[in-house]
């Protein structure tokens, strides 16, 4: 097979060559592999709590079928059943006492028979337990915490792309003593993991009063490395030209940064409103420790009421985390051409 | 019926518009964690509070467990918190309780009924504090599966039966039936020391410090180890997590693949709602050993926090919250056995529960007056949850095979001291 | 101002945003212009450096500070003024052992366990992370229909949360989990995956492949872009056989992603804990604690809250982290010099 066909992307050619097929299927195999957990976990937010515990698991959400029969005030639970003359019966089941259900037919309600329970196979239908979803959003102040989670990533992101490209501007245009050192000290941050530093940021956001405040959320994780390093690569291939032009008609250091460099560099700035985007609103550890009062609960931690110390209402927590995925998501769709036109030009230099 | 299982603080915005402010009112705030639907009915309770004392607005923040346990200590010794809070660890929380005892109309009425209670809640040294009441009293102690013993024709060992007893019954049980588990035990130190108690351990010794590793304690821990190695049980609840981590077997037993699930009184609601009857569960005495037939007590507390700024009106709500028609609802609808002396002795009615739940809390109710002394000891000991932690983690270590028992042994004598030589610096 | 003006019309979207944003700009050009005025031209940068330093002043660098105090401090208070100190005593706790490659012989074996198995972990994470980043970069390279599908695809997983991720995997390894389920229907036995050390290391490593790879994937396949057609064009005409190609061509200008790759999936690796953590619990036994768990246990969920202990470890381990990104700096420096 040809160089360029295999590793450049200009390729003409109509027969397709085996690689063709290994790579569809590589990546057919990625796309099972990294979006079927994902289909499997918004598939089981609507199994009822009985039917995730039973195994083997059913794929698609299944629950028992009810009739109502006359002379039973509840719908029964119906069943195959198979009886002693070999042939097979749909029948209600009434109750099970030990070892033995007492069954009866739908069409003749008022011949119950005993059935050992070994010789009746539940019928099974498709069923989406939406309760699942409505239940804890009737419950909880819902709204609140989604105000709160989008206030919140709203704010620090705006906050995060400002500040940082302000820092990544300066450490990417100009020289100046103490701009290496700058840079090892952001890069530093890089290793430090925030639940090594939790109680000491705790202390200092009690010092500064901010406890309970979504502000004590959004300022802390304002400033990120990966941002300004990322924002750092790409002006540092933005054309000098521009600027010097600019310098020569007088215009401020600012408006060079805010009219020129800022504007160049949307692709690199798509890229970390993702990122940003996407870690505010999954952080749970920090807001968790830092927010007491349940009016400034983010939406991580309202849904994390649902573990107890001792049970974990697993019908609940996965709708909840499908309900939290969407606006993650939905911010990627649209933001996703930009990556790789903003990474492109980073790490490179 | 629908079951909801939270509170929320959306329906008190609902309250609060329906109720008259005709007094400026105090603003108090609440933590509270559920297993099950505890959250919805003391949201319920509250409200009933509010309207017959509309000068006083409760806030219940509800929040995993997990913050109970881990941030919530941080926030109190950070000066921030609650006016009250729902809380496990009674001896880690003690130092931040109020004593409401000044603030009581009727400090004898607690006395009487949270007396032997009480004493977990206070600090080593004090014994007159009123920091709160028990919402629930829990037991532990072992449930089983009669149908799974009624399908492989296997009779239900005595009352008075051992643990060895009820470890043979459950083993042939599985084999007949297949299921993977005979035996499951809740991994936490403080299930296992309930049965170490029984086999004969004393945890203290005649000064009142930990003096854990005894021929009681030695002789639980080889019968355990012993279990996993015979395949009584499965090394996948034990040894799957490591340290001190949480790991209860309810979902497997919920599946009808546990004979025996030795865990405690707290399971009933969630079970009653989720098993239904589609087998028979239930509740048996502890078994007996050398020692006694006992189970270990527990529960949570709701208490008061040093740092309120309200006490006189924190006093109120609590004094509300556990007199005894109150309590006897909560503890009815959220089906607990109660922490109450009187309602004890009285009896607490179980409206909503299925017969099979009125059964088993009717067995742990019983159980409550065969709790051993050395069992109160330990559960009202202060430091008892550093011994929990080390005795899980490192019995959990021989069972994942990555240590031997006579290692354990030091490593939990050393483990205990050291944690509470740093708590006392 | 000609030069600036050309550029109005890379200005975001529609003609609001952008007269507001030229009205914001306005605004904040006053003082800006004193500033510039008052430090002058060449010290502007520190100006624009100031804010983001703040922030890392205040939440970054002085809680390390607070760290390194805590950590030469025992007992149980929170407050440091209430903490006695103790020297160098918790970092000789840590360090008090047998021997150092025998975990059971020392104080605090859980933490030396920890140390041995975020090696091993990070070693194979690291390696398998980069080959299939680098694998599927070059797949995605090619002329495929669909391109932009797969390569959502292969991100999705990065949006997700650790604890997302962990929950999702835990589910479908369990016991009773659809891939038992399959091993089943095919005939053969239920697998305990979280019962066997080797094998909860293996989906701990494997999880955490899933959950990043897409991130590092679109680092490669960006750098895989750049590189100018012409240069393979003039190989074939050459006739230099595929491999030759890759080795001599391909690889050495994606050397700076892949160095960033490297490293940035390095210090990640050595910080693991919440996906792992909720995955496998560090378990079975303590097979797979990581470093990260041990100090969060230690200074939250032990009954003492030992905050002294776990500063301690997490100094070392930034000591330990620092000397890493050292060492990306320096080879930084060398390959741009090569």
């Amino acid at each position: 097979m040809s160089v360029v066909e295999a590793l450049s992307r200009t390729r003409g050619g109509k027969r397709l060559h085996w690689t063709d097929y290994a790579a569809y299927g590589y990546l057919v195999l990625g796309v099972f592999l990294m979006f079927g957990p994902v289909v499997w976990l918004a598939l089981s937010s609507f199994k009822t709590q009985a039917s995730l515990l039973e195994f083997p698991p059913t794929l698609l959400p299944m629950s028992q079928k009810e009739a109502v029969v006359s002379g039973y005030d509840k719908p029964l639970p119906l069943f195959t059943v198979t009886l002693p003359d070999g042939s097979k019966k749909l029948m209600g089941q009434v109750r099970r006492v030990g070892l033995q259900a007492q069954m009866v037919d739908p069409n003749a309600p008022d011949k119950p028979i005993n059935v050992a329970i070994g010789q009746r196979q539940p019928i099974r239908e498709l069923a989406f337990a939406t309760s699942n979803y409505t239940d804890p959003l009737r419950q909880f102040a819902f709204t609140r915490y989604l105000g709160n989670s989008v206030f919140v990533t709203i704010v620090a992101t705006i906050i995060t792309l400002l500040i940082n490209s302000m820092a990544a501007f300066a450490l990417s245009i100009y020289e100046f003593p103490g701009r290496n050192a700058a840079m090892v000290g952001i890069i530093g941050t890089l290793m430090i993991p925030i639940t090594v530093i939790l109680v000491p940021v705790y202390l200092v956001v009690t010092s500064l009063g901010l406890i309970n405040s979504l502000w004590a959320v959004i300022l802390p994780g304002a400033a990120t490395p990966t941002g300004v390093f990322l924002l750092r690569q790409y002006m540092m291939t933005l054309p000098r030209d521009l600027i010097e032009a600019a310098r020569m008609d007088k215009a401020s250091e600012w408006q060079i940064y805010a009219r020129i460099v800022l504007p160049l560099s949307l692709p690199a700035l798509a890229v970390l409103a993702i990122f940003s985007v996407m870690w505010r609103w999954n952080e749970f550890l920090w807001p968790l420790a830092v927010l007491t009062k349940s009016e400034s609960y983010t939406l991580q931690i309202g849904l994390n009421a649902f573990q107890g110390e001792l049970q974990v209402q697993w019908q609940y927590l996965l709708a909840m985390t499908v309900l939290t995925l969407i606006p993650v998501s939905l911010v990627f769709v649209f933001l996703q051409r930009f990556i790789t036109t903003g990474i492109a030009n980073t790490g490179l230099k | 019926m629908k079951l909801r299982t939270l509170g929320c603080a959306g329906v008190f915005a609902l309250t609060m518009s329906m109720t008259q402010l005709a007094v400026a009112q105090t603003q108090l705030r609440m933590t509270w964690y559920s297993d099950g639907n505890e959250g919805e009915v003391i949201t319920d309770i509250i409200r009933k509070f509010e309207a017959k004392n509309p000068d006083i607005r409760v806030t219940i923040d509800q929040v995993p467990f997990k913050a109970i346990n881990e941030t919530l200590p941080v926030q109190l010794a950070a000066g921030e918190g609650p006016d009250m809070a729902r809380v496990v660890d009674l001896g880690g929380v003690s130092r931040y309780m109020l004593d409401l005892r000044p603030f009581l109309k009727d400090p004898g009425y607690w006395e009487k009924n949270f007396g032997p209670f009480l004493i977990w809640m206070r600090e080593p040294g004090n014994t007159t504090a009123i920091p709160g009441y028990m919402t629930q009293l829990t037991v532990t102690g072992p449930f089983v599966n009669k149908t799974l013993f009624e399908q492989a024709g296997v009779a239900l060992p005595g009352d008075k039966a051992s643990w060895d007893d009820w470890a043979k019954a459950a083993k042939q049980v599985a084999d007949k039936v297949q299921a993977p588990f005979p035996i499951a035990i809740d991994r936490s130190g403080h299930r296992f020391l309930g049965m170490a108690i029984s086999e004969g351990a004393k945890i203290f010794d005649a000064k009142g410090e930990p003096a854990v590793i005894d021929d009681g304690f030695k002789r639980a821990v080889e019968m355990v180890v012993g279990w996993h190695t015979s395949g009584v049980m499965s090394k996948e609840l034990w040894g799957s997590v490591s340290g001190a981590t949480y790991r209860g077997a309810n979902d497997e037993f919920k599946n009808a693949q546990v004979a025996l699930y030795m865990s405690g009184s707290w399971q009933i609601a969630q079970f009653d709602k989720t098993i239904g009857n589609a087998f028979d569960w239930v509740a048996v005495p502890n078994p007996c050993g050398p020692g006694a037939c006992t189970g270990m007590p527990g529960g949570a507390a709701l208490v008061a926090i040093k740092t309120t700024k309200n006490p006189q009106a924190v006093a109120r709500v609590m004094e509300y919250l556990s007199s005894e028609e109150v309590l006897a609802e909560f503890d009815g609808r959220a089906l607990f056995v109660p922490g109450h002396l009187g309602l004890s002795a009285k009896g607490v009615d179980y409206p909503n529960a299925s017969p099979l739940a009125k059964a088993a809390l009717g067995v742990f109710g019983k159980e409550v007056g065969k709790i051993s002394p050395a069992a109160y000891q330990l559960q009202g000991y202060t430091y008892n949850r550093i011994i929990f932690n080390a005795v899980m983690s490192r019995v959990g270590q021989v069972v994942a095979g990555e240590s031997k028992v006579d290692e354990a042994y030091k490593r939990i004598e050393s483990d205990i001291a050291q944690q509470i030589a740093e708590r006392k610096k | 101002m000609a030069a600036a003006s050309d550029h109005q019309s890379l200005d975001p979207a529609s003609g609001l945003t952008s007269g507001l944003w030229s009205a914001l700009v306005r605004l904040i050009d006053v003082p800006m212009r004193g500033v510039q005025a008052l430090i002058g031209q060449r010290n502007m940068p520190y100006m624009f450096l100031l804010p983001n330093l703040a922030f890392f002043g205040l939440f970054v660098f002085v809680p390390l500070v607070i760290d390194v105090w805590f950590s030469v401090t025992g007992g149980s208070a929170l407050f440091l003024g209430q903490r006695p100190y103790v020297g160098n005593q918790q970092y000789g706790y840590l360090f008090d052992c047998g021997s150092y490659l025998n975990p059971s012989s020392c104080r605090e074996d859980h933490f030396w366990r920890g140390v041995q198995n975020t090696l091993v972990f990070t070693f194979f994470q690291v390696t398998m992370m980069v080959l299939f980043s680098l694998l599927t970069a070059l797949v995605l390279n090619m002329k495929i229909r669909g391109r932009g599908f797969f390569r959502a695809v292969f991100f999705f997983p990065v949006l997700l949360s650790p604890v997302v991720v962990a929950l999702i995997w835990k589910w479908i390894l369990q016991r009773d989990g659809l891939l038992n389920a399959g091993l089943t229907s095919l005939g053969g036995q239920k697998i305990l995956f979280f019962v066997d050390p080797s094998w909860a290391m293996f989906w701990a490593i494997f999880v955490s492949i899933w959950a990043h790879m897409g991130f590092y994937t679109l680092i490669l396949l960006a750098g895989l872009q750049a590189i100018p057609a012409d240069l393979y064009e003039a190989a074939e005409m050459d006739a230099t056989p595929v491999s030759r190609v890759l080795w001599r061509i391909t690889l050495p200008l994606l050397w700076p992603n892949l160095l960033v790759v490297l490293v940035l999936s390095l210090i990640k690796a050595v910080q693991t804990f919440d996906e792992v953590f909720v995955l496998t619990g560090g378990g079975p036994g303590s097979a797979t604690l990581l470093i990260v768990q041990y100090i969060y246990e230690t200074a939250f969920a032990n009954q003492v809250q030992n905050f002294g202990l776990a500063s301690a470890a997490s100094v070392v381990l930034g000591v330990v982290l620092f000397v890493l990104t050292l060492i990306q700096l320096a080879l930084t420096q060398r390959s741009k010099n090569a």
